[in-house]
């Protein structure tokens, strides 16, 4: 395993996050260190293996639905309190779209 | 006031239960003792990030009418608590103990917080952590480390270290914290209280802001085991806001504590114990050697998969953080640096805001689902957690408990492990195991080392076999175990 700078980059593309070079130097000497760290993973057979995606206990499916009533929600200006800035009952954002 | 001065570190529920119906001092006395105290100690460890004054004399009322109009003010009546800063609380300021959420008030209450409130508990503050319940020293927050109050200059471990240390230094008598992967245990074990990670399900965590969804857990610290049995019983059962919060109906955890263990069968894996040639390793042995005492027989077993715990976790964890943390975007939570495009504001608002190990773990966990590699790690990871959680099922069908030691080493000084992230995850791997296969464990003090640092025994029992290990620690502690 080899994580190069332009991994960093590529994957902090994915991530939604402005690295700067030096976090990026940084990055790819840790994620090397631990993603070596991880291939040891492969040492175990798990061909026979499910996954197990959640600690599950006995039950049927629809067990842990509950049932469909109307219930009070957060009003729209308690929803927007803690947004950087909204406007119109609506979270505000750079324009998307130009005309 | 009076009958408080210089009591009111070592409190516990009983205590405080008995001092209220003795009129020794009322709901509003003890709530107003707790937070002058809790504030003036607060510049020696920096354990709470914020006080909620005004929410806990509210509170302390609450109690006070009912006590004086003879109704029964709830089991917790009265009881200061602090809440970790990952657990949401109405109009008290939620940090997370990050920059991002650094202006965050959160339009409703945790679960757990408003059982607690019902049962008559007074918050006095949050608490501080790692950013987002990320680390194992508290070293990550943005607003500063907690210091070990048992030694200034050490870690209190992490990420729920301001809970461990508040409860050890006596600014609180009980506290909430998060546990992911070791986050409640091992503070506890640094800070010489008794801390508890139950089953997973057991509580709900509507209200705790996520981390790593198939393995967050909220839990309980206490000075005894009863405190913890005590608030693990008002906080558990099933909510309908968490689909994964458990059906299955919480027993009188306090009522049980009986010291019956005489027979209680204890394994002891070969795989914890391999190399412990410290003085952690000593004094849990000489832990086992009290169970041993009051009867309990103990045995050698094997967890095979244990050593490829570590690196387990960190896959599953950061993959489910990477896709947890994606939605601090800039949009909704207070936080937005300035751009002129909304991808460009996702972008600066992630890395402005996002501390050095939170951007490790979601860089590792995204790398870990990206295209390629997710059949390598993500599903790979999930299948050794398989193997893990099979061995526990093995061994317990031979025994009742497992006892281990929390961490391989005790308090570490602030700043020894900060550079080296690798050898930061390694310091997980007793309290990792449990965590992914969801079982309860907990730690409880089994004595301090020559220099005078606390060291945890941890107990883990079978799915929703609190009351098992509440017993064991309960009886433990009653033997006078964690005095050494």
């Amino acid at each position: 395993m080899k994580i190069t700078e332009k991994d960093v980059r590529y994957v902090a593309d994915l991530a939604n996050l402005k690295l700067a070079d030096s976090e990026i130097q940084r990055l790819a000497k840790d994620l090397d260190d631990i993603l070596t760290h991880m291939d040891a993973l492969n040492e175990l057979d798990t061909s026979h293996v499910e996954p197990m995606a959640q600690v599950l206990f006995e039950g049927e499916e629809t067990a842990t639905l509950r049932e469909d009533r109307e219930r009070p929600c957060l009003s729209n200006e308690a929803a927007l309190a803690n947004a950087p800035l909204a406007g119109g009952g609506y979270y505000k954002v750079p324009k998307v779209i130009e005309r | 006031m009076s009958a408080l001065t210089g009591t009111i570190t070592s409190l516990t529920i009983p205590q405080i239960r008995q001092g209220l119906k003795e009129k020794q001092f009322s709901a509003r006395e003890l709530a107003q003792s707790a937070l002058e105290f809790a504030q003036a100690e607060n510049s020696k460890t920096n354990a709470f990030l914020h006080f909620s004054p005004e929410r806990a004399l509210a509170a302390a009322e609450r109690v006070d009418k009912k006590l004086g109009a003879g109704e029964h003010p709830g089991p917790l009546a009265g009881v200061p608590v602090a809440v970790k800063d990952v657990i949401v609380t109405e109009g008290v300021r939620t940090t997370c103990g990050s920059r991002l959420l650094e202006r965050y008030i959160p339009p409703y209450d945790a679960t757990a917080v408003r059982r607690l409130e019902q049962a008559g508990g007074v918050i006095i503050g949050k608490t501080n952590c790692d950013e987002f319940a990320m680390g194992s020293s508290n070293e990550n927050s943005a607003f500063g480390p907690v210091r070990n109050p048992v030694a200034l200059d050490r870690v209190p471990g992490g990420s729920s270290g301001g809970s461990a240390a508040a409860v050890a230094q006596g600014t609180a008598v009980v506290a909430l914290g998060s546990d992911t992967g070791g986050s409640i245990r091992q503070p506890a074990s640094f800070c010489g209280v008794v801390g508890v990670t139950p089953t997973y399900g057991r509580v709900s965590r509507y209200g705790l802001v996520a981390f790593a969804s198939s393995l967050d857990h909220i839990g309980p610290f206490g000075r005894t085991v009863p405190d913890t049995a005590q608030l693990l019983q008002i906080i558990g059962g099933r909510d309908e806001c968490d689909s994964t919060s458990a059906f299955a109906p919480v027993p009188d955890y306090v009522a049980q504590l009986d010291g019956k263990i005489a027979g209680r069968k204890i394994g002891l894996p070969r795989e914890y114990f391999e190399g412990l040639a410290s003085e952690t390793g000593d004094l849990v042995m000489r832990g086992i050697e009290v169970l041993k005492k009051l009867g309990c027989e103990v045995r050698e077993i094997s967890l095979p998969a244990t050593k490829y715990a570590v690196p387990c976790y960190y896959v599953i964890a950061t993959a489910e953080a990477s896709s947890n943390l994606a939605r601090y975007d800039g949009v909704r939570y207070t936080t937005r640096a300035a751009s002129d495009t909304l991808s460009d504001m996702y972008r600066a608002t992630r890395g402005a805001g996002f501390g050095a190990e939170c951007k490790r773990r979601i860089m590792l966990g995204t790398y870990v689902l990206s295209h390629g590699y997710y059949d390598a790690y993500y599903l790979k990871a999930q299948k050794v957690r398989a193997l893990i959680a099979e061995d526990f099922r093995k061994a317990f069908a031979e025994v009742d408990a497992i006892v281990t030691p929390v961490s391989p080493f005790p308090a570490f000084k602030l700043g020894e492990k900060v550079d080296d992230p690798l050898e930061m995850y390694l310091s997980d791997i007793y309290t990792i195991t449990g965590s992914l296969a969801g079982i309860p464990c907990m730690s409880v003090p089994c004595g301090n080392t020559s220099a005078g640092l606390p060291v945890g025994m941890q107990i883990l029992t079978r799915h929703f076999d609190e009351t098992g290990m509440f017993r064991l620690a309960d009886a433990f502690e009653k033997a006078g175990g964690f005095s050494g």
